[in-house]
């Protein structure tokens, strides 16, 4: 299929600063970290882009220390009403900032700019609107006339929406009170660093928000701290189960968001060029590092030669390079770690007998790159199928029966999210019932919003994050009404 | 005519009942072949009557335990919100009937007046109706539609998580028990459930009630014996889906936790409590996950 030339449509890097390097937030000071710096690279070309402090077991110590401060002096004192006000600045500096922060989380992250413009930024900022408006009114949770934040949250994030999960971290656990000390994850810590530039202009009181950065230890020494009374944690399974064992026998609460293996299950009434998009965009959205991409494709065999025709058509048409580029649609993988990941779990595709495609499309020289990829011909048993790959790999399976798509689709220990594309309404609605999944997109996928409660079934974690259900995340019960 | 019933005189030798384990609607001995002696509270000066070899329950059927459970889920997280409130209801009715002999049991193990075995008992049976009208409720007060920017219709609903193990309180022979059982089914959960280690009898006669009062098989299965033997067996399965450690706080309750933690079991720590209290939602809210549905707004 022909594509039309684009010529380059770069936007400007020139809108954000990136410093030298940087320190640690704490106590509303910019504070030496006591660890190894580390540097901090752009993912599409392999640059370094700063160096960033590495937080030592003492320097959670002080950031502890800081936030247990500013949550008994100030924070748990203020009013709802003025609390919520602090929220709804840092939502309008967040969207006035708003272009520097979508090209500074593309540098440091590698996803497409239309991505960080059009989607990670304004959402974010929508978190922090709509958290706010719950600060004044936490008497209406459903969790009795006066429910009480537990305290200082201990809050660790992943590299694939930085600044989107910590708007999903910081933004409820603000709103019902309770003060924060935030790890961004260590290949993506800028927008964090930046956001805590935003709480100074927004003049939060000193301690309220606390960053710190670093890698895995860093994480452990905050799970670990006895000053925490709760971890609100986004990334693998893997490190989530060490963190509920961390935990075990304390009084700490724990909302985790760990990983998935989505189904995305097409029936063969569906209107198909509509489910296409759906499929593209639930595996190639963010590269794939999506914990809840749908990358499983379970295709009822009758449609399944025709579907696969249509996608590979619609995959040629992705435009693969420069994040910075406003018509790129496939992006950088954010690591030499997590392309290795990626590049070894095809590899077992192929070798375990899946057909592998992919667009063929040419890669940058220098960064980290995978093309978009499909396999079919995918059993079950595959490790393509059964593991969480976290790029732009599609999984392609069959089915005949309802039956049968729920019984594969519920054959994963995860259960975040799951797709369904039919016109038959209540086909829909038997399949939303049976999938054992926390969230349940039927003919759309990667939908989300403030007021939308997200979060796993099984080993994907427990806790809701967004809505209702994530505010209660942040909240003890009080008094009953 | 008939001849009349015979009265109990002292010449009459009781026929006394085998306490046996409640798996799967059955009432099996243990696979092991064990039982432990379980006596009566002392009296006045110190002698404790004996009263029963209760069934000593093994890892073997513990594990059958959850098998049994694993199969009631279907079905049960199958049936309407109101079928399911009918039938904790039907406990009630049903345990109501065997009053007596409840608060028989209770006063005899516990050491407790008849007063106050009375009020054990009471209470159990309207926990069972209380718990049996949050059925078809707790959806709507834990439920939201949400008002997403965007033209699509939001929904969110719980869900029961599926196999919930329990530690039930050692220190209650009925109430307590009840009151960790009830919440975790009526939401549609199936469970396993180790009773008192000290007073399981009453778990036993409870036991007789569900099987009773259509519940079905395998929705609530009943093990006596030493929890600290069983415990971590349940607590590390990888096809138990949640832990109540309610009643866990004498046991290594850390280590349970930590053996929780390879599935991501949900799990409810020790936390003394007063049975008598209307309790608080968080007893069903534990077991319920939140699902979201979105779909497209469009002509």
């Amino acid at each position: 299929m022909p594509t039309f030339e684009y010529a380059p449509a770069p936007e400007s890097r020139a809108v954000v600063d990136i410093a030298d390097s940087y320190r640690l937030w704490i106590g509303g000071e910019w504070v030496d970290g006591r660890g190894t710096p580390f540097a901090v690279l752009n993912p599409a070309t392999g640059e370094e882009l700063s160096t960033v402090a590495e937080a030592s077991e003492a320097d959670i110590d002080a950031a502890v220390a800081a936030a247990r401060t500013a949550y008994t002096r100030v924070w748990s004192r203020m009013s709802g009403t003025e609390r919520g006000k602090y929220l709804f600045r840092i939502a309008r500096i967040m969207q006035e900032r708003s272009r520097e922060l979508a090209v500074l989380e593309t540098l440091d992250n590698g996803k497409p700019i239309k991505e960080t413009r059009d989607f990670d930024v304004p959402t974010a900022a929508a978190h922090f609107f709509y958290h706010a408006g719950w600060a004044d009114k936490l008497g209406y949770a459903g969790l009795g006339s006066d429910p009480r934040p537990h305290g200082v949250v201990g809050q660790i994030i992943p590299w694939n929406f930085p600044l989107l999960m910590l708007a999903w971290k910081i933004a409820p656990a603000l709103a019902c009170g309770n003060t924060v000390v935030l790890k961004p994850a260590e290949t993506t810590p800028l927008s964090a660093l930046l956001f805590a530039e935003i709480c100074e202009q927004a003049e939060l009181p000193p301690g309220v928000v606390n960053i710190v950065t670093g890698a895995g230890p860093t994480g452990q020494a905050i799970v670990d701290h006895p000053g925490i009374d709760k971890i609100a944690f986004t990334g693998s399974t893997a490190v989530g189960r060490m963190i509920a064992r961390s935990i075990a026998g304390t009084g700490k609460k724990a909302t985790l968001e760990l990983g998935g293996k989505a189904a995305n299950i097409v029936f063969d009434d569906a209107a198909l060029d509509q489910a296409v998009e759906g499929i593209v965009g639930g595996i190639f959205f963010n590269q794939g590092q999506v914990c809840c991409a749908g990358s499983r494709l379970l295709i009822q065999e009758n449609i399944h030669d025709d579907l696969v025709r249509r996608l590979k058509r619609r995959l040629e048409t992705l435009r693969l390079g420069d994040p910075l580029d406003k018509n790129t649609d496939i992006g950088a993988i954010n690591s030499a770690k997590q392309l290795e990941r990626i590049t070894e779990l095809t590899e077992a595709g192929v070798a375990e007998g899946a057909e592998r495609w992919d667009t063929g499309c040419p890669l940058p020289k220098n960064g980290f790159w995978f093309r978009p990829t499909l396999f079919t011909g995918v059993s079950q048993s595959h490790r393509i199928a059964q593991e969480e790959i976290f790029g732009p790999v599609l999984s392609v399976l069959t089915f005949r029966t309802p039956g049968e798509a729920v019984a594969k689709a519920n054959n994963t220990p995860y259960g975040l999210s799951a797709g369904v594309w039919t016109e038959k309404g209540s086909r829909i609605l038997w399949m939303a019932d049976q999938l054992r999944a926390g969230v349940v997109w039927a003919n759309t996928f990667n939908q989300f919003d403030p007021t939308s409660p997200f979060g796993g079934y099984k080993e994907s974690g427990y806790g809701r994050e967004g809505g209702l259900h994530g505010l209660a995340a942040y909240l003890k019960e009080g008094s009953v009404a | 005519m008939s001849p009349a019933p015979q009265r109990a005189t002292q010449g009459r030798l009781d026929v006394r009942k085998t306490y046996k384990l409640f798996i799967g609607g059955a009432f099996p001995r243990s696979e092991s072949g064990r039982s432990y002696e379980v006596y009566a509270a002392p009296t006045r000066g110190g002698k404790q009557a004996f009263l029963a070899n209760a069934a000593k329950a093994s890892r073997k059927d513990a594990r059958n335990a959850v098998v049994a459970a694993r199969k009631a889920v279907a079905g049960w997280s199958g049936a309407t919100a109101y079928n399911r409130g009918q039938v904790l209801y039907r406990v009630a009715e049903v345990m109501e009937s065997r009053r007596d002999q409840l608060i028989s049991e209770v006063r005899t193990a516990q050491g407790l007046t008849p007063t106050q075995a009375g009020a054990n008992v009471d209470a159990a049976i309207d926990r069972w109706v209380w718990y049996a009208g949050w059925s078809d409720k707790v959806a709507q007060v834990s439920g939201t539609l949400n008002p997403v920017a965007g033209p699509y219709f939001n929904i969110s609903a719980p869900e029961p998580t599926g196999v919930v193990a329990i530690v039930a309180p050692q220190d209650d022979s009925l109430l307590g028990l009840v009151s960790v059982i009830a919440p975790v089914i009526v939401t549609g959960n199936t469970c396993v459930v180790i009773a008192s280690a000290q007073w399981p009898l009453p778990a036993i006669t409870l036991a007789e009630c569900l099987a009773t009062s259509d519940v079905p098989g395998g929705v609530v299965n009943i093990l006596t014996g030493d929890p600290a033997e069983m415990a971590p067996w349940l607590a590390s399965h990888l096809d138990v889906n949640g832990i109540d450690l309610t009643g866990a706080g004498d046991l290594d309750w850390a280590e349970l936790e930590a053996a929780a933690a390879s599935n991501l079991k949900r799990v409810r720590r020790p936390v003394a409590e007063d049975w008598t209290a209307t309790p608080s939602l968080s007893r069903m809210k534990d077991w319920l996950e939140t699902k979201t549905v979105w779909h497209p707004k469009g002509r």
